[in-house]
């Protein structure tokens, strides 16, 4: 079983700063992190692996930086990594296109599995994205997943309903934060990681026409979240009471 | 043109509303596809909420099907030379718009909740960085596809007198290789805490399952009787059904009351209800970060708070 891993290094979005003049988010300077439910991605290949053995490759497209995420990755049970350098300019069609590319590139493949959303952006569009370009079936919000020696059949969270569908390889899933606990690396995983290979390639190496974003973003607003924050500390009675005739005074209790 | 499509008919018609606003502001006609069964009925109803025409696509499976909707869209998109196409952003519209924009090279935004004209230029707003921030956002390439989520617009009210072409269609599609084996409803306790005027929420302070019944008393004395929860009370514990569940990766809610019980405020918990009127925390952890977020708070034990608060309200309402 030849699988392979996408994943973001994104900023911990619990640490963004919000700019008290511009109510603008600062986004320099946020600590780095790998985007949450691609562990579970990784934890699904892992546990797949560890039934019908296999080959597990991390995928990631971003800053240099992003070698340390993918060591995490490595730690945890990942064979190889392979960093794409990000392009300046980038958007999904771009960011999608190099790693249809780059798996295109690997050959040999039968699970690609993705986080179902990123945790910065939570669009849920690369895992689709990538299935439509290598013309592949998709399985997305996969909250199981049984694989078997010549399918895989997904347990799917749709919202109202759980679908399960089965496919034959190669096949994209995306997968729900639900469906597993990642495991943490042991501190003898962590060293043993380290001679693991990571392999840097360059955009030009797997395009060879010109890759312009399709959408661009032109500004990055602030949202006011103002609040009264009128916090009642002391006797819980007397809290009540206030915080009753408050909310009535509001007209909330109609 | 415009498209729209969802496979969600409701969400169908709120999106026809952006989408008839568009279509007249390019002078386009307004275009949507119904894909599965063939009914005319429902074609008019299109019709009806602002459609100039609809395709009736058949198809052999009423499941929908993510490879061959794709395909099928990308035939109504092409025969009609579409520019701008709308999708309903339920889970499976947010599956389909990337794939189709992937296949036609071009771009996607999902989850939209604010979209305009500037002169010719369409612009897109979207939350992003769990509510933090939002992104203005804009295209390079045709078709632009954008996803809506459910109640971001209204219906326009029907119109009976309203007329429009009803194309019927059979696209020769190429079948998809995957295989749906099981469909099942999923547990619901029926509650709708995205149309809910007020919600009580309550979270991880909960010791045991029983005690949840101290929020539904006090959603009883409120009127609304909504109860959500935080992602672990549902995605963990299982102490409620997944309706309740409010947040980034659950339900967006913007009740005019919403009471956090027992929830710390994770970024990830806010991003679902920020755009509440009014919210009170109670919270034994006078750190607690749900108190930035946060029109009133209680510092306290909520065993002791919430029966105090119920009664006091039910006192207050008599
Ligand atoms: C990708 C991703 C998506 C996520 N999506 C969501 C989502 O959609 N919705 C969501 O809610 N979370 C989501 N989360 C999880 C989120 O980060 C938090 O882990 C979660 O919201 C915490 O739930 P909680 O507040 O109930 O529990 P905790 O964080 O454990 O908080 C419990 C709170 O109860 C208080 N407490 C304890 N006992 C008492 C008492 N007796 N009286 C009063 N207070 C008490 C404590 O002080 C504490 O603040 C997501 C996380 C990730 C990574
Ligand atoms: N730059 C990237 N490099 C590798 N994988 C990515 C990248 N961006 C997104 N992904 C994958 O696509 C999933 C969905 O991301 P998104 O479309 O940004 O919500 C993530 O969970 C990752 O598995």
């Amino acid at each position: 079983m030849n699988m392979i891993v996408c994943a973001k290094q994104v900023v911990d979005v619990s640490e963004i700063k919000i700019d008290p003049n511009t109510g603008k988010p600062l986004l320099s300077g946020v600590p780095q992190k790998i985007s949450d439910i691609d562990k579970n991605a990784m934890e699904e290949a892992i546990k797949i692996k560890e039934k019908h053995g296999g080959k597990i490759t991390v995928l990631t497209v971003g800053p240099s930086d992003a070698k340390e995420r993918i060591k995490e990755l490595l730690a945890m049970g990942a064979d190889e990594g392979i960093l794409i350098s990000a392009p300046e300019n980038s958007d999904y069609h771009v960011i999608s296109s190099l790693l249809a590319a780059a798996i295109k590139k690997i050959g040999e493949y039968d699970l690609i599995l993705c986080g179902e959303a990123s945790i910065d952006l939570f669009s849920g569009q690369i895992g689709p994205r990538i299935a439509g370009l290598l013309g592949i079936p998709q399985m997305t919000y996969a909250q199981k997943i049984t694989v078997e020696k010549n399918k895989v059949v997904a347990e799917r969270n749709v919202g109202d309903k759980v679908v399960t569908v089965e496919s034959t390889f190669p096949v994209v899933i995306t997968v729900t934060k639900e469906i597993n606990e990642p495991r943490l690396p042991s501190l003898m995983q962590i060293l043993a990681s380290s001679n693991k290979p990571i392999h840097e390639w360059n955009v030009e190496s797997l395009i060879d026409d010109e890759l312009n974003p399709c959408v661009e973003t032109v500004d990055i607003k602030g949202v006011s979240m103002e609040r009264k924050n009128i916090i009642y500390q002391d006797d819980i009675d007397d809290a009540v009471k206030k915080l009753v005739d408050s909310l009535a005074k509001e007209g909330l209790l109609r | 043109m415009v498209l729209v499509y969802s496979d969600n008919k409701k969400l169908g018609f709120e999106l026809l509303n952006k989408g008839r606003e568009l279509a007249d502001m390019l002078n386009k006609t307004l275009v949507s596809v119904i894909i599965g069964k063939d009914d005319e009925k429902d074609a008019e109803e299109y019709i009806y909420h602002g459609v100039d025409k609809v395709y009736i696509a058949e198809t052999e499976h009423q499941e929908f099907k993510v490879e061959e909707y794709t395909e099928i869209l990308i035939n109504v998109i092409q025969e009609n030379n579409c520019e701008v196409v709308l999708i309903g952003s339920n889970k499976s519209g947010k599956e389909l718009a990337p794939r189709l924009a992937a296949k036609l090279k071009t771009g996607c935004i999902t989850d939209s909740t604010n979209i305009y004209l500037q002169g010719n230029i369409l612009f897109a707003e979207r939350v992003v960085y769990s509510g933090n921030a939002v992104a203005v956002e804009q295209f390079n390439s045709k078709p632009q596809i954008i996803t809506i989520p459910p109640r971001v617009f209204d219906p326009l009210p029907a119109d009976e007198k309203r007329h429009g072409d009803i194309v019927k269609k059979k696209f020769d599609v190429k079948k998809s290789s995957s295989k749906i084996l099981d469909v099942q409803e999923m547990r619901s306790e029926g509650v709708n805490v995205e149309d809910a005027e007020i919600i009580v929420s309550c979270g991880r302070g909960f010791r045991k399952k029983e005690d949840i019944k101290l929020v539904e008393e006090l959603a009883e004395v409120l009127k609304g009787k909504t109860v959500g929860c935080s992602r672990p009370i549902a995605a963990d514990l299982k102490w409620l059904s997944e309706d309740h569940w409010i947040g980034l990766s659950g339900h967006k809610v913007k009740p005019k009351l919403y009471i956090a019980c027992g929830i710390s405020g994770q970024i990830q918990h806010i991003a679902g209800m920020r755009d509440s009127g009014t919210v009170v925390a109670i919270n034994k952890d006078p750190e607690a970060l749900i108190f930035k977020s946060a029109d009133y708070g209680i510092v306290g034990d909520l065993y002791e708070v919430l029966p105090k608060l119920t009664n006091a309200i039910k006192e207050k309402m008599k």
